[in-house]
């Protein structure tokens, strides 16, 4: 009997541990960055200084673009409201550091995913918004139609602390095309100095040409060439370190682009919780606990198809009806022919 | 006993609560990078940097290190000042001196050059000449030539440039001329001294510095033609200059602001001095017979001179400073290229802020050091 109480009371006690010990694992999944924001009542997220379609606030200092959608969808899913994000416009040479440094949580500013970025500097790249590749823009007047007749001496405008400035030696190193680099710190300096005739091109990333045009003095002067000089994988990225707070910025990214995939619209999100299909059924909240893992409640994709609306609508919103890419091209669904293609969500 | 102790207590609290501090930020600054995983360390900077620079006035390009580009950076910085202080000091002189002018008209434009450029602030200044004045010069193709050799466009200043046979001579016959002059000077002054007799040294310095190089040219062997830049066509409308030597916007824009700005408070330095030097002084030296010139070139400017000295170092490491702002126009000075790009592309923000900040340091300390040495020179010895 003795005996038997001392082996009931390792037993009780080895529970004991094993519960406190999840217990704990539990709390830890609650991410610091997660009890911060919950805290603080708003996403801090860092944006561009003004990329139509992508970041760019108007006149009364409302944030629209698929990058600033990013970071509604995590306030949505996280918060319960789109709205509560508070944006940080940061140059191309600020970014990093404002997010290493904790100023921000998420930074969602067009920013190319690299290994040298994500194994380097204390970042992490969480997926891809927007598939996209270097460009050139002339002046139509030039005659210039392909890369293929850029001559030595050329001048070529673009930004310090992109990617751009080291596609553009490579670029040009290939073609055994000498050039002079004149790289401005803000985008819209870039701009004036090309359409002031400083530069003979212009080269970004091509969306960026694309909604850079938009705001010249006269948009119809200048084309982008047809040839794409490298690989621009555009996504968010978070603080290296908190993986929980990582994978709700990934899952509410990739929650926009699977609900794209299966119909749901913010419009019919309500209805589609009777769905036969149990993968929808789960992206809306009405079946299995995906929220948990996160330390969050189960509507929390609802929340985000119903706020900020599926990939679909927010590309076809910011950028389709602008004008400035109506062409989805890679950023297309894999479905229909694109090279969007996101982890199941279950 | 208690007195040095008394002494020495505050030294060693002062000490303490610097290490502190420091030893606080240190700490606090290895912790949040290991907590991020960020690395630190100087490695990089022999890594390649794979980015090139529009302007450099050494071998540059993606190939080299950072390193490299470091230095690219930092004799960018050291050009635009050393530039932008000789024209702000021309500059700053003669207005100072144009501000104590008689003339109603030259005085009151003197200084109303001075409150318009000291009374706006620099970085508008900056953008004022590069994107204002920048979009009103012509393509290249439309440029006219300016005494038929130089071409102002808006992709920048061409000019020709010298091509040379037998450089070294030609160089040697003006050290020769240096040499010579000073040899000269130094005998008109004892000839001065012990004989009372002035001799023209001035014209002969002039003769001297003309005539060596001259002789260089005739029975040196030496010889000089220019290459003279040529319009070349890159598309349709798209133009460039090439051969010559080609001075990008950018640096024009920088310097000239630079100067215009700094040339302000210069200006008003060696007003001071000039006006800090007691009327009495110029009187006594027109009383013992001495001309306008000679009161001015003896008496006044020497005395002067201590005044303005000073201050005027304060102006040479604010431009120097001040031409940090480059970044704004593309200019690829030290903060462009190294703080900016190096720092993007290697993520390495300590280490690079840091060598940044110690090099203008070194720059500021420098200029200080030469200056100081100078004002030493002029001061008045007290024997």
């Amino acid at each position: 009997m003795f005996k038997y109480l001392k082996q009931l009371t390792s037993l009780v006690a080895m529970v004991a541990v094993l519960f406190t010990f999840t217990t704990e694992t539990m709390a830890a999944k609650k991410s610091k960055t997660l009890k911060n924001t919950q805290k603080k009542g708003f996403v801090r997220c860092g944006v561009s200084q003004g990329l139509p379609g992508f970041s760019n606030a108007d006149a009364a200092g409302n944030w629209t673009g698929i990058d600033v959608d990013v970071c509604r969808a995590v306030a949505a899913a996280v918060l319960g409201d789109a709205n509560k994000v508070k944006f940080t416009p940061l140059s191309a040479k600020e970014r990093f550091t404002a997010l290493t440094s904790g100023e921000i949580d998420i930074l969602s500013r067009n920013t190319t995913w690299t290994l040298s970025r994500d194994a380097d500097i204390g970042l992490t790249f969480v997926g891809v918004n927007f598939y996209d590749g270097q460009g050139f823009m002339v002046r139509k007047s030039s005659g210039i139609t392909s890369t293929s007749q850029f001559k030595d001496g050329i001048s070529a405008c673009t930004n310090i602390g992109t990617t751009t400035e080291l596609n553009m030696r490579d670029f040009f190193n290939s073609k055994g095309i000498s050039y002079e680099p004149v790289a401005f710190e803000k985008a819209d300096e870039v701009v004036a100095a090309y359409d002031a005739g400083r530069c003979d091109t212009y080269t970004t990333d091509k969306s960026g040409l694309a909604a850079q045009r938009t705001k010249m003095s006269n948009p119809d002067d200048h084309i982008v060439l047809p040839e794409t000089v490298s690989k621009e994988p555009l996504g968010p990225v978070v603080r290296q370190g908190d993986s929980v707070w990582e994978d709700i910025v990934r899952w509410s990214l990739n929650a926009m682009i699977e609900a794209e995939e299966y119909g749901i619209t913010s419009a019919n999100a309500d209805s589609m919780k009777t769905s036969d299909n149990p993968a929808v059924k789960r992206l809306v909240g009405a079946e299995g606990e995906l929220g948990a893992a996160f330390g969050l409640d189960n509507e929390w994709s609802l929340r985000i198809i119903k706020q900020v609306g599926n990939y679909g609508e927010s590309y076809k919103r910011n950028i389709a009806d602008t004008g400035i890419l109506p062409d989805r091209g890679p950023n297309e669904l894999w479905t229909k022919g694109g090279i969007l293609y996101v982890p199941p969500a279950r | 006993m208690d007195l040095k102790l008394q002494k020495i207590i505050p030294q060693l609290i002062t000490v303490l609560v610097v290490v502190l501090v420091f030893g606080f930020f240190t700490y606090n600054a290895q912790i949040n990078m290991e907590n991020r995983g960020i690395d630190f360390g100087y490695g990089f900077l022999s890594q390649e940097s794979s980015f090139d620079v529009q302007f450099s006035l050494i071998e540059y390009d993606g190939s080299h290190s950072y390193f490299r580009a470091y230095l690219v950076g930092l004799l960018n910085t050291i050009l635009v000042s050393v530039i932008g202080i000789i024209i702000a000091t021309i500059l700053g002189v003669i207005v100072g001196v144009a501000r104590l002018s008689p003339n109603y008209l030259i005085n009151q434009f003197a200084a109303f050059y001075v409150e318009f450029f000291r009374n706006i602030p620099l970085l508008l200044q900056i953008f004022f000449w590069y994107f204002a004045a920048l979009r009103a010069l012509p393509l290249p193709q439309d440029a006219d030539a300016m005494l038929g050799v130089f071409f102002l466009t808006i992709k920048g200043l061409y000019v020709p440039a010298f091509i040379w046979e037998n450089l070294n001579v030609f160089l040697y016959s003006i050290i020769a001329a240096i040499i010579s002059i000073i040899v000269i000077r130094i005998h008109a002054r004892k000839v001065q001294e012990t004989q009372g007799k002035q001799l023209p040294v001035f014209w002969i310095s002039v003769g001297l510095i003309f005539i060596l190089p001259l002789l260089s040219f005739l029975i040196g062997g030496v010889s000089l033609s220019f290459e003279i830049p040529k319009l070349k066509q890159l598309a349709t409308t798209s133009f460039k200059y090439e051969g010559g030597i080609s001075l990008p916007p950018e640096l024009i824009a920088l310097t000239l602001s630079l100067a215009l700005y700094t040339a302000t408070f210069i200006a008003e330095c060696v007003r001071a001095g000039i006006q800090g030097v007691g009327k009495g002084q110029k009187e006594a030296a027109a009383s013992i017979g001495l001309n306008p010139n000679q009161v001015l070139k003896l008496v006044v400017m020497p005395q002067a001179l201590r005044i303005i000295i000073p201050p005027t170092t304060n102006q040479y490491l604010n431009l120097t400073k001040n031409s940090s702002l480059a970044a704004a126009i593309a200019y690829p000075d030290l903060v462009l290229v190294f703080a900016g790009t190096a720092l993007m592309q290697t993520g390495k923000a300590i280490e690079i802020v840091s060598i940044t900040m110690l090099t203008y340091l070194s720059l500021s300390i420098s200029i200080s050091i030469l200056m100081n040495w100078y004002n030493k020179k002029i001061a008045i010895k007290e024997k």
